[in-house]
Parts: C-alpha cells; sequence; structure tokens
C-alpha cells in the first residue's frame, strides 16, 4: 500500500495536428482533493478522458494504488476503483435514478433480481455518504443538483475510490455547489480521493488539498493550496499577470434607454419562461441580470432582441415601443440602435462555416458599406474585418480563415466586435464570457465598461455570479422567470445566492 | 346474421394483413429504440421475401425458405449496421439505397434464376407454410357466435401468425424486463451513458440491428411462403413504410404497436371489402380512394392526432465520443 492514489508519467496525446496532452506528470495522493486547473483548451479533459479510458494515450504510464494498469476502457477505469462525473451529465433522462445506477453494473441477465439488488445497495450508499434520493424518481424530473448526486452515487456504486468530477458547478447554484463541497469533503473524510477539475480559482481555493495547472497542453505547477493564492494560479494558468478584478469608475446614469414593462414570454411548450418582467437600462450604466441557467434569462433576451414572440407586455427602446407581441424584425431593432451578442454564439452569434471576415459583417449585409450595388464588397468587407481584428486583438489574425478554426474567446470577440463598433444606443449581452479564456475575458469586460463610459446602455445577463457583480452597476436577480430582487453590485455572494435559488425571492416579492 | 359473418370475414382478413406490419413494426422497434432509425425496413423484407421464395422453390422447404429469408435479411441489416454505427454515415441514406438495390436486384435475380418475369416460382406443400386449425374448430363451427369466433377468427391461420402475436408480449418482455433491453433503450436515448458505463455502444447497437433483421426475415417470409405462394416483383407494396408509421404513430411502444397495425390492417381489409361495392348514402367509391385510404389516415393521424410522438432522443444520430 502506498499513499499515493494515481501517478502519470510522461502521459502524451495528440489528435492530429493538436498536441493535447505534453508529457504529463501528475502525483494524486490518497485522501485528498486534488484540484486541476487551467483554461479551455489547456488539456484537463483530455486527460481525465486518458483517465477514464475514453481515448488511450500515445505513450506514458497509468499507475493506480501503486500498479501500473493499462485502461482501454471505461471498464478498465471502473475496475480499477475511478469513477467520473462527467460535465455533461452522463444520465439516462427517461430513466429511474435506480436503473441509471444499475446500467452497465446489472449482475444478472433479467432485471428483476438486480432490481432488488441494486435498491438496497444504493439505499446503503444513501446512507452512508448522506446522498438521498428517491431511486424511483425520472431523472428529467430531478433538479440539476440532485441529477448530480445521482451521477456521484453512479460512481459509488461501482466501488469507486477515485472520483474525478470535471466542471461539476457550472450547472449549480452556489447553494447547491456549497452542498457540492461539503459531500466531497465527506467523500474525502471516508478515505477517497477525489480530482476536481475547473477554471474557477475561487473553488480550488476553496475545497483542495493540492492544486496542479495546465496550459496549452503542458502540466506548469503543482502546489499546496494552502501554499498558493489566486493570484499566483491565474499567472500559471494564463502564463502572464492577469488582471482579475475590472477597473472601473463610478457610474454616471442618465435618460431611460431601454424600458421593460410587464414582459410575458412563454416557451413552445407553453411553459411560462418569463413572468411579468419589468426593468429599465439607463445610458451610461451596465445592468446585470444574474440566475441560475434556465430561469428565463434566454427566453428574456431572446423576446427583447426580437428573436422569440412574448405573449404579454411592452418594450420601448429610445421611447418607442418595440412590438414585442406581434411582428418584430430583428433588423429593424438593428436600425434602430440596439445591438445583440446572443448567449449561444456558435448558433445564434456566428455561421461558424463562414469566414470571419463574412461572419463580421452578418445581420449588417445590407449595409451600403459593404455593398457594390447588389454585390457585397469584398475588399471594404476585407478592410473592415482587419480593422477589427486589430483592434480587438483577434487571433489569428486572418479574416479568411473560417469561423469554426477560431478559438472560443477569439470567436466571442468576432461578436463583439461586429455588435460593439456599430455604436449602439442598448447593448444587450448574453453570456459575454462563456468558454472564454482568462486571458480573453479580462479583454471583453474591459471593453463592456468601455462602452458604458461612452454612454450606451448595457444589459448584461450571465450566469457567472462573479462577472455580474464586477461588471454591473444594479443586479437584478431572475428565478422560475420571475425578477425577485434588485440589489447593488456590493450585495454579498450568500445574499444574491439565496436570491438565486428562490428562497429569498418570496420575502421580496411580499414586501 | 349475414352482417355479422361480414364482420367476422373483415376481421379475420385484418389479421392476414396485419401480421407482416407486426412482424416489420416490431423489426423497427428493436432498432429505433437502439438509435438507429430505419427506413429500409421495406427493403429487407422484399429481400427475405425473395430469399424464402426462391429458396423454398428450389429446395422445397418452409424451414429452408424462412432461414434464408431471415439471413438475407440480417445480411442487409449489418449493411445498413456498418453504414450508420462503424462508418457513422446517414441512416436514411443506408435505409433508401438498401430499399432500392433490393428493389431492383430481386427482379433481376428472379428473371435471371426462374425466367418468370421475376417471379419465383409458384410454392405447394411442403414448400409453404400450412393453416394451424385448431381442435374441435370443425365441431364448434356451427354454434352461434362462438362457433365463427373460434373456427374462423381464432382458428386457421399461419404458425407465423400466431408467433407474430407472440412477439409482442415477447418483446415488450425484452425491452423492459431484461439487462440488454435497459441497456438497449438506453443507447438510444444517450448512448454516452452507455459508453461511460463501460458497455460497447457499436456492439449494443449491432445486436439491435440483427434483431431488426430476424424480424424483417419472418415479415418477408410470411408475405412469400404463407400469404402468397412465391414471390412477386414488388410485393411488399409500402408495407415497410407503413410498419415505420404504424411504429411512430405507436410512439416506439409494443402493445400500441400492435394495436396500430391492426388498426391500419383493419382499413386494408376494409379497403378490399368494398372494392365494388356501393357504399349507402354515399354510392360507388372509385377503387383508387378506398385504396388510399389507409395512407391517407396515416398522415392524419401522424399530423397531430395522437399527440407528440418523441422518438428516442439519441435516433438518428451516430455515436461519436466527444473530443
Amino acid at each position: 500500500m502506498s499513499d499515493i492514489a494515481i501517478e502519470l508519467r510522461g502521459i502524451d496525446k495528440s489528435f492530429g495536428l493538436v498536441h493535447a496532452n505534453k508529457n504529463i506528470n501528475l502525483t494524486v495522493r490518497k485522501g485528498t482533493i486534488h484540484g486541476i486547473i487551467g483554461e479551455n483548451g489547456a488539456g484537463k479533459s483530455t486527460l481525465m478522458s486518458i483517465l477514464y479510458g475514453f481515448y488511450q494515450a500515445d505513450s506514458g504510464d497509468i499507475v493506480v494504488d501503486g500498479n501500473k494498469v493499462t485502461i482501454k476502457d471505461p471498464n478498465a477505469a471502473i475496475a480499477s476503483g475511478i469513477g467520473m462525473v462527467h460535465q455533461h451529465f452522463m444520465l439516462v433522462e427517461n430513466f429511474t435514478v435506480l436503473e441509471n445506477v444499475m446500467l452497465g453494473a446489472e449482475d444478472s441477465q433479467i432485471l428483476n433480481t438486480s432490481i432488488s439488488k441494486a435498491r438496497v445497495e444504493l439505499k446503503r450508499l444513501e446512507k452512508e455518504y448522506a446522498l438521498e434520493v428517491n431511486p424511483d424518481a425520472l431523472i428529467e424530473e430531478l433538479p440539476v443538483g440532485l441529477q448530480q448526486r445521482v451521477e456521484i452515487l453512479k460512481a459509488l456504486y461501482r466501488k469507486a475510490d477515485i472520483l474525478i468530477l470535471d466542471e461539476p458547478t457550472g450547472v449549480l447554484t452556489p447553494p447547491e455547489a456549497d452542498h457540492l463541497f461539503r459531500i466531497l469533503g465527506q467523500l474525502k473524510d471516508q478515505g477517497k480521493t477525489i480530482i476536481f477539475i475547473t477554471h474557477k480559482l475561487r473553488e480550488i481555493m476553496a475545497i483542495t488539498d493540492e492544486v496542479s495547472v495546465m496550459r496549452r497542453g503542458e502540466m506548469v505547477a503543482t502546489r499546496h493550496t494552502k501554499e498558493t493564492s489566486v493570484e499566483e494560479l491565474a499567472e500559471l494558468m494564463v502564463g502572464r499577470r492577469v488582471l482579475l478584478r475590472v477597473e472601473k469608475g463610478a457610474a454616471n446614469p442618465g435618460e431611460v434607454k431601454f424600458a421593460v414593462e410587464n414582459l410575458t414570454v412563454r416557451d413552445g411548450r407553453g411553459v411560462t419562461m418569463v413572468d411579468n418582467v419589468s426593468f429599465n437600462l439607463r445610458a451610461g450604466e451596465i445592468v446585470g441580470i444574474a440566475g441560475v441557467a434556465g430561469n428565463g434569462q434566454s427566453e428574456l433576451l431572446e423576446a427583447i432582441s426580437g428573436i422569440r414572440k412574448a405573449v404579454g407586455g411592452t418594450v420601448l427602446l429610445n421611447g418607442k415601443p418595440i412590438d414585442v407581441t406581434g411582428h418584430v424584425d430583428p433588423r429593424e431593432l438593428r436600425d434602430r440602435g440596439l445591438a445583440h451578442v446572443p448567449e449561444d454564439r456558435h448558433h445564434v452569434g456566428l455561421v461558424l462555416k463562414f469566414e470571419e471576415a463574412e461572419n463580421g459583417i452578418l445581420g449588417y449585409h445590407h449595409d451600403k458599406r459593404y455593398l457594390n450595388g447588389v454585390f457585397l464588397n469584398t475588399k471594404a468587407i476585407q478592410a473592415d474585418a482587419e480593422e477589427k481584428i486589430k483592434k480587438y486583438d483577434i487571433r489569428p489574425p486572418n479574416p479568411r480563415l473560417k469561423t469554426a478554426n477560431f478559438s472560443g474567446g477569439n470567436q466571442q470577440k468576432i461578436v463583439l466586435a461586429r455588435e460593439m463598433e456599430r455604436g449602439p444606443d442598448v447593448l444587450i449581452i448574453g453570456q459575454p464570457t462563456r468558454g472564454v479564456d482568462v486571458g480573453a475575458i479580462e479583454f471583453i469586460h474591459k471593453r463592456i465598461i468601455e462602452m458604458r463610459d461612452q454612454g450606451k446602455a448595457v444589459l448584461l445577463v450571465s450566469v457567472e455570479l462573479d462577472e455580474i457583480r464586477a461588471l454591473s452597476d444594479r443586479i437584478i436577480v431572475m428565478f422560475a422567470g420571475r425578477v425577485v430582487g434588485e440589489r447593488d453590485p456590493d450585495a454579498t455572494e450568500g445574499e444574491l445566492g439565496l436570491l438565486m435559488a428562490g428562497v429569498e425571492g418570496r420575502k421580496d416579492a411580499a414586501e | 346474421m349475414e352482417f355479422f359473418h361480414t364482420i367476422i370475414a373483415i376481421l379475420e382478413s385484418t389479421i392476414r394483413v396485419s401480421v407482416p406490419l407486426i412482424f416489420a413494426a416490431l423489426a423497427g422497434l428493436f432498432t429505433e429504440r437502439a438509435g438507429v432509425f430505419d427506413i429500409g425496413l421495406e427493403g429487407k423484407m422484399l429481400g427475405a421475401a425473395f430469399a424464402a421464395g426462391a429458396v423454398a422453390a428450389v429446395t422445397g422447404s418452409v424451414i429452408m425458405g424462412l432461414l434464408a429469408a431471415i439471413l438475407i435479411s440480417v445480411l442487409l441489416s449489418l449493411v445498413h449496421g456498418y453504414a450508420s454505427i462503424t462508418q457513422r454515415g446517414s441512416q436514411i441514406v443506408s435505409g433508401v439505397a438498401i430499399n432500392f438495390i433490393v428493389a431492383g436486384s430481386t427482379v433481376i435475380l428472379g428473371e435471371a434464376w426462374f425466367k418468370q418475369g421475376g417471379r419465383t416460382p409458384a410454392l405447394a406443400g411442403d414448400a409453404r407454410f400450412q393453416t394451424v386449425t385448431f381442435p374441435f374448430a370443425d365441431a364448434v363451427k356451427d354454434v352461434p357466435i362462438f362457433g365463427p369466433i373460434y373456427s374462423n377468427l381464432l382458428s386457421g391461420h399461419f404458425i407465423l401468425t400466431y408467433v407474430a402475436f407472440l412477439l409482442v408480449p415477447f418483446s415488450w418482455w425484452i425491452l423492459y424486463r431484461t439487462r440488454f433491453g435497459l441497456r438497449l433503450r438506453a443507447v438510444g436515448e444517450n448512448p454516452g451513458a452507455v459508453d461511460t458505463a463501460g458497455i460497447s455502444v457499436i456492439w449494443l447497437r449491432y445486436r439491435a440491428v440483427i434483431c431488426c433483421g430476424i424480424l424483417c426475415g419472418f415479415a418477408g417470409a410470411y408475405l412469400s411462403l404463407a400469404m402468397s405462394a412465391g414471390f412477386v416483383k414488388g410485393m411488399t407494396a409500402g408495407k415497410g413504410y407503413i410498419a415505420l408509421a404504424a411504429l411512430i404513430f405507436a410512439k416506439w411502444r409494443p402493445v400500441n404497436i400492435m394495436l396500430a397495425c391492426l388498426l391500419f390492417g383493419f382499413l386494408d381489409a376494409l379497403a378490399i371489402r368494398l372494392q365494388g361495392n356501393p357504399l349507402p348514402l354515399i354510392g360507388q367509391v372509385p377503387v383508387q380512394l378506398m385504396q388510399a385510404l389507409p395512407y391517407i389516415l396515416t398522415v392524419i393521424l401522424l399530423a397531430g392526432f395522437i399527440g407528440k410522438a418523441i422518438p428516442p432522443k439519441a435516433g438518428g444520430i451516430p455515436y461519436v465520443k466527444e473530443r
């Protein structure tokens, strides 16, 4: 018996020309929570997929519990006592909890006998680790936090001693995340080893014992969490000093540029997603909408940007109404001074198969500047793209490159450049830094604040509470489609977290 | 009494024409529940019917005919599997290709081998399925009500007919009460969950596709060895598509599938019965309209009378490990 749970020696992996993991060495001690941090595309997920047998390393050794092992598929990983909780849950939504837990680990051909055994074992695990969940509930009816609990139970059911969690907090509310951290602490106390992958520095500081930093496929450092700082980790991740707090002066709000009154939106199934929401935006301020994903923010954005019809309410842009319940034309809204950076840049914001320059004018392609009669003026478009590339530091600086080949951060910059450079009166931004690396986040945040300082009204919708707090001049919290509170940016995280979880909301609404 | 006998006759022929639909729709159930859509039920059924007719004619054995039907149908399934599971091609294109290849090649091979205009020789005796007569069927034939039901409606069908109806609860049991069924349904909903649980998505889907092939083999053999005495070109006449419609109509559930197939069969039987007979009030109805009735109804039903049919979530999408 050694006190080392997992040791990776010289792991190397390439996908075609992409060198995803370069000679990785990693030692994870037994009974610890070991964080792995790095930007998107740093190779964290690839490394864990190799450990879980999803991919085979091109070279290198995996040592589990002192024994060199070959992990050729997830079965072999499970047999070595490794379990994984995936970022996107690997659950069958129309199956029950019990069916999901035993899938692949049934102990007979006929289900009846396996089910009763699994039920007993699940009860025992629930007790031992305080992970209550109704075994007969359908997954699709459970909140995300509980779905994640099922994933953890799945791993424990397969007798995992080493648990890998890949970006587990992305889908959770702050209270749910805290609960998860308590569960992980408890699992650690019972002798389990936990590998915790994230790009959020705060989480690393909160729960890990040791942390390893990855950058561009390389393992650049391992530190004892107690002996490091957020600043040091950020620098290690990005490779240069990063400004974590955005510098911004006081807001200087002017007249109301955009007003939403009693807006109600239903989704395709007729479920009310936005319920009687009212707020306004003034020139020269950033209003942040906080909330856990799926609480109506997306539908709100779609309705006010003319993509989705609302069932009720009025919206005023520069004092003139927008026909949100009838015919809205996103092009008309653009002409009237509204710019929209959609949440989902891959499907709404960009055409990934188009060249950078083409995406740079999408939606504004009817502008005379880009036209030669009925034809596109490719020279003007090219020149325009080059200008934006320079100003927004879009890399690689090639306007002819297909947009799919840019990194997430650079794709986002392409969208931002397109929308911001029009000089709109009102800028609506959804998830500005989703899937964007730390270096680009800094740039994007600066640009958003510049827009504010130029007197634009900015609506910022984000599921990243840190981002909302850092940028907003006012914070609106949405829960279950309703506005459950408005706070100053100096409101504590705990206070906002409770609002986001719908706990404080009722009290607020009653006031 | 005359009316009662008419009803019995229509129901009897309903059962007769429903059988290939049930086999084919259950075949589709297995593969589509595993996430592999199959528009090629028609082609597999036709290929199986041809193989059955040809082999039974040459060997004089109905069993050899049936086995040949299953063999050919499974081979065609494996082609579809190779294209859509291993090569991750479009499942629709692969299915359509199989339909076309089979439609053409059965005629060419039939003409080359038997020189009867694409038919296989007429079958008789041991080369064809015989009907099964229940005990005392003759004795109770004249008992009112019960007699016709027992002797005409329940007794006197081919063995494959009874097999088809027994396959309905059996398929249900496989899908909902066995480990294989659990995994099969899981792979059609979220192959990632199956893969991470350490089960091979590829092998599981191949097994589902093979199940589909076997059942389509039965459907084809029924057509050329039971319902007819030999293969005739294009003899499936769209039954594969109707089975697919029944599968969707039934929301991918075994018992619903049987009911849907019986409904379509009933319409078909009714159409045959009403040919040439004037309807009260309406008068003479064109034959073509009657023949189109099942299809028209399918369109109407699928257009919204049955609520939303939600297919298996991963259906039609080849599984690629996330990069």
